[in-house]
């Protein structure tokens, strides 16, 4: 008898993070829109423009919903950022036609260092941050404005940030969308293609970059985080070919920083106490 | 049968401002050519979906808000006649549910033909509805000038038993009010959420031969986006009409409701079950386990 022809399905489900970038964005604009004109009345965004991808993304989606005249984008450099990460934020600025400004924070942030002068990269790095978050706040109060986020998933569940700077602002478009899945939709939306392939540096140190500092790229990181979050267990995601050391250290960066996703812990001594027993949604 | 679907996109909490664009909307349907029959609106339709607490503050009591909704389709449209199903958050004397009420208006009359309090309170991820508020415990039809209904409340009608029984029961008109936060950009084109809401409701249409009248919150509540995609599917399982999922929305559609004994009989399904029925609950297996057989130990 012949040999019947077998069809096979794939061992495994197959990743799923793959972008319809048309649909995000459509979505993401429609929720800039509710959430900042609708909900509160605020018709002006301002945008801290890095040079890299995320905030790209970011300005690109505020100028669909708000239009360039509305949406501020703001270029912060310390005296060590490098020259390339303020002119690709220049690219961003001049390909949207938004409203830009160039605010310098060395003096700012040396202000203070000056009296801390052993502080290592890590907290000067900090300190850059939560300056940048106090430059983009005080900004939204001149320009009656609100500051939007531009913090991806990737970092936020990896705790690659700075805690109450890069994740402050009220409203963020990207939070729910893996490095990975920027850069899909940063290519969708036109981003200059050198901001989009370069590689992702916080810049906060000479020659810094993310991958880097992590030890694993975002393409490698983005994959094993969506089995982590879809409820695989170590053994089921090493079984899909993942070497036990990344997914190690994946998983010790999610399970070391839920901490960082959350709002500050306040001890509880009533039966009203807020966020606990007192409950209301953000909107109402 | 002409009905109108109202694809609401509500200010949170603010159920005058509300009740306001509902009146609004009534004028324009009103002063419509033709006449319609039924209008439907969607899960927490005056109020917007995710409340947590503030449900309490912000629930109805059902003949108080029958009354002010009739008072409004009065405003609009004098004597004409017209029947409303809209989803709501219901005070029950303390005991809260979410709700959808069917009401007909007739001149200075209106009555409120039925209350379906959901069933299916999904408590996970990002719902909490069972926090807050309490199950409704029966799932009946009811009769209308356009013979019988059922109302089925979002996740009432992600299990496709509920549909089953309500088309056991008689309905001929399946009305789905819900309020879907989209999820899932992967699919292409449409949020898988979206894509799950049309495969089930067109299978129920075609399984059982009815209508099924879908209502969809629109707009954003803190980030989630509601998915709209109002649709009316017939009989045959086809989509009659349908929304986008973004932006406040009216849909228009004609009900042909003889098409429901066409379909039936080209496709008898529903006589073959209402047949075999009683053998598959005359079955002691169908008991509950404590433990679903096959569950896995992760």
């Amino acid at each position: 008898m012949a040999v019947l022809p077998v069809i096979e399905a794939p061992r495994y489900r197959p990743p799923v993070l793959d972008i319809d970038p048309a649909l995000a964005a459509e979505w993401l604009v429609a929720f800039l829109r509710d959430e900042m004109t609708v909900r509160r009345g605020i018709r002006d965004g301002v945008i801290g423009l890095s040079g890299g991808v995320d905030s790209a993304v970011v300005a690109f989606l505020a100028v669909r919903a708000l239009g360039a005249d509305h949406v501020h984008c703001i270029r912060m450099p310390y005296r060590t950022s490098s020259r390339d990460s303020l002119d690709d934020a220049q690219a961003v600025i001049d390909a949207l036609g938004c409203r830009s400004q160039t605010i310098e924070i060395t003096a700012a942030v040396d202000g203070y260092l000056q009296l801390e002068p052993d502080a290592d990269p890590r907290r000067r790095g900090n300190v850059m941050a939560r300056t940048r978050m106090l430059v983009l706040f005080d900004q939204s109060s001149k320009w009656n404005a609100l500051p939007i986020g531009t913090g991806n998933k990737t970092e936020r569940l990896l705790g690659y940030f700075t805690w109450h700077a890069d994740d402050s602002p009220p409203v963020n478009p990207i939070g729910d969308l893996f490095k990975t899945q920027v850069w899909q939709l940063a290519r969708h939306l036109g981003v200059p293609a050198r901001i989009v392939d370069k590689a992702p540096s916080a810049d906060l140190e000479a020659n810094q970059t993310d991958e880097g500092d992590l030890g694993i790229t975002y393409a490698l990181a983005d994959r094993i985080l969506d089995l982590i979050l879809s409820g695989r267990s170590d053994e089921q995601i090493v079984a899909r070919g993942f070497a036990p050391s990344d997914v190690g250290l994946v998983r010790r960066r999610i399970e070391g920083t839920h901490w960082k996703r959350h709002l500050p812990t306040t001890a509880m001594l009533s039966n009203t106490a807020i966020n606990e027993f007192y409950l209301r949604p953000v909107d109402y | 049968m002409k009905v109108a679907i109202l694809q609401t996109k509500p200010r949170k909490g603010d159920v005058e401002a509300n009740l306001a664009d509902l009146g609004a909307a009534f004028a324009q349907l009103a002063g419509a050519p033709e006449p319609f029959d039924l209008i439907v609106a969607p899960e927490a339709a005056l109020t917007g979906y995710f409340l947590e607490g503030a449900v309490y503050e912000l629930a109805f009591e059902t003949e108080l808000l029958a009354a002010r909704i009739a008072s409004l389709w009065r405003d609009a449209a004098g004597a004409a006649p017209v029947d409303v199903a809209l989803g709501f958050y219901e005070n029950a004397g303390g005991t809260y549910y979410n709700s959808a009420l069917y009401l007909h208006v007739a001149g200075d009359a209106h009555h409120v033909a039925h209350v379906h309090r959901k069933m299916f309170l999904p408590t996970y991820g990002v719902f909490d509805e069972e926090r807050f508020l309490s199950r409704g415990r029966r799932l009946q039809t009811f009769e209308t000038r356009f013979g019988p209904m059922a109302i089925l409340i979002c996740e009432d009608a992600w299990h496709a038993i509920m549909p089953t029984i309500a088309a056991i029961k008689g309905a001929r008109v399946l009305l789905v009010p819900s309020a879907s936060p989209g999820r899932g950009l992967g699919a292409g084109g449409e949020l898988e959420s979206v894509l799950h809401w049309r495969s089930v409701l067109r299978s129920y249409a075609v399984e059982h031969g009815v209508f099924v009248v879908y209502a969809g919150l629109a707009g954003f509540e803190g980030g989630k986006g509601m998915t709209g995609s109002s649709q009316v599917i017939d009989p045959f399982g086809d989509t009659l009409v349908a929304a986008p999922a973004l932006g406040a929305q009216v849909l228009a559609a004609n009900l042909e409701l003889a098409d429901i004994d066409v379909a039936r009989s080209r496709l008898p399904l529903l006589g073959d079950l209402a047949a075999v029925l009683p053998d598959l609950l005359w079955d002691s297996e169908l008991v509950p386990h404590a433990t679903p057989p096959g569950a896995v130990q992760r």
